[in-house]
């Protein structure tokens, strides 16, 4: 597993509360973690804090799963 | 107009969490004032407050962990933590869990604060002004409004009736209870879960009431000297947080389901001084109209009344004025009512304090005994009044009036009675 996709797992624990074994790539946060609007609109705030990026508004609607959310940062994180 | 009971109480308070805690402390003559460590006092007048203990605590401290998940806790200003926590104590105590969707539709929610999440404000404000709009939470404003103390709570327990919330500063806690047992009088619900809660202690609040010249500011190494109503050497209260909840319901109701009954709230008066933002007007005719429309309401007279919990802020001005109204409200009666201030002992919970108190005045029927004023070493002035000084005492308690009095002048009085009067 990627630096990112454990960074984004610890992110997605702390702030939904939730097991970390819940956390899987597939994992929906609204459907499967328990988030609602707000929580995910949080979420993508704690990306952007966590990984010193900005996710624009059109981006984060993308972002539905863990796996997206791996996916984007991958994509837009300088190593 | 249906009769209205008290069924369950619940409490966080500078003395504790819980209603046998805070109350056992509060009758022991316990001050819950101590010096403010959680953040920086040193550019402040006032360095002390009365703050709720947590788990260093062993006999009584709050954990938040017990009352509210931890995830929502971060979304949340301590005041709605305090809501949750007061508020399933009171529903346990009274053992109303509503599980029908007619029983849910009957139970409301009415729960105020002064101030609300004023912390929270100030954090968001810095966050704003430091790192720009993209970074200031979702839950900055549903963490904060002061009716999500009542929509927290309705939530938790699927009360769908009334939800309501009320504002008038120091006399928030009393209006709500006030207001709720209206409601439930008029039929609006048959049990509404009300009271006050309030978190004001932050360098924000402790700088703006300091600013009112509001505080105490001569007691700061010796904090438990500081809250001291009716005493010539007081300068000012001491911020108290934490929250007073109490279930009221209809009589009728509360037979109905065999519930236990603590008292019966019987008057409720409201008035307006028109005078001035702060300060009390100086003929205390406010207060008087206040407590004489609650007696009104009662059908009840002075002579009726055995033990009055004060507002008794601790403030120079105000006490002396509330005490001038009680006298000219007692009349011959004067020398025959126990009044004190427990703001002594929990300083001001500000939007908080009139729920908390009420909550004191029905245990005071509950164990026929009056909690005591701290401090109290030298009246300023002389009075026919007990102001029952330092100690509680045991005495025949059937009917209490409450009294709680705001900034921009906003009065609210309730009388609670035995059940079995």
């Amino acid at each position: 597993m990627s630096d990112i996709a454990d960074r984004v797992k610890k992110i997605v624990v702390e702030h939904l509360g939730v097991e970390a074994d819940k956390v899987t790539d597939s994992a929906n946060f609204i459907d499967d973690l328990g988030a609602d609007s707000l929580d995910t609109v949080e979420l993508v705030m704690a990306f952007e804090e966590g990984f010193g990026v900005e996710i624009p508004d059109d981006a984060a609607e993308t972002i539905v799963t863990v796996g997206d959310a791996i996916k984007f940062l991958e994509k837009n994180v300088s190593a | 107009m249906r009769r209205v009971v008290v069924t369950g109480l619940g409490i966080v308070s500078p003395l504790g969490c819980g209603i046998e805690t805070t109350w056992r402390r509060l009758l022991a003559g316990v001050s819950g004032a101590r010096r403010v460590d959680a953040f920086d006092t040193s550019d402040l007048p006032c360095k002390i407050a009365c703050t709720v203990p947590g788990q260093e605590d062993s006999d009584g401290g709050f954990n938040p962990d017990d009352w509210m998940e931890s995830k929502e806790q971060r979304k949340v200003d301590p005041f709605i933590i305090y809501a949750m926590a007061a508020a399933r104590q009171a529903l346990d105590d009274a053992g109303w869990h509503p599980s029908t969707e007619a029983d849910r539709v009957a139970t409301g929610v009415l729960i105020g604060s002064g101030i609300g999440g004023v912390g929270g404000i100030y954090d968001a404000a810095v966050t704003l002004h430091e790192r720009g709009p993209r970074r200031v939470s979702p839950f900055f404003i549903p963490g904060r409004l002061i009716n999500l103390a009542s929509g927290y709570v309705s939530i938790a327990h699927g009360l769908k009736g009334p939800n309501h919330s009320v504002v008038t500063a120091c006399s928030t806690g009393a209006h709500a209870i006030g207001d709720a047992a209206r409601l439930v009088a008029l039929g609006d619900a048959d049990v509404i879960v009300a009271g006050g809660t309030e978190s004001p202690v932050n360098r924000l609040a402790l700088a703006g009431f300091a600013a009112c010249r509001a505080l105490s500011t001569a007691f700061n190494d010796t904090p438990e000297k500081a809250s001291r109503p009716y005493d010539k050497d007081r300068d000012g209260f001491v911020m108290g947080e934490g929250a007073g909840i109490v279930v009221l319901e209809a009589r009728d109701h509360a037979i109905a389901r065999g519930a236990r009954i603590y008292a019966e709230v019987v008057g409720y008066g409201l008035s307006g001084d028109a005078y001035h933002i702060t300060s009390p007007s100086e003929d205390g005719d406010g207060a008087f109209r206040c407590m004489q429309a609650a007696l009104k309401r009662a059908g009840l007279s002075a002579a009726d009344i055995s033990y009055i919990n004060a507002h008794g802020t601790s403030t120079p001005l105000g006490d002396e004025i509330e005490l001038r109204a009680v006298e000219r409200l007692l009349g011959e009666h004067a020398d025959s009512v126990l009044m004190s201030s427990t703001k002594s002992s929990t300083g001001h919970l500000l939007g908080a304090a009139g729920a908390v108190e009420a909550i004191f005045g029905i245990l005071a029927i509950r164990d026929q005994i009056v909690p005591g004023t701290l401090n109290l070493d030298n009246p300023s002035v002389h009075t026919q009044v007990d102001l029952v000084p330092h100690e509680s005492r045991q005495a025949s308690v059937g009917a209490v009036l409450s009294n709680s009095f705001g900034f921009g002048g906003t009065n609210a009085s309730l009388i609670l009675r035995h059940p079995d009067a």
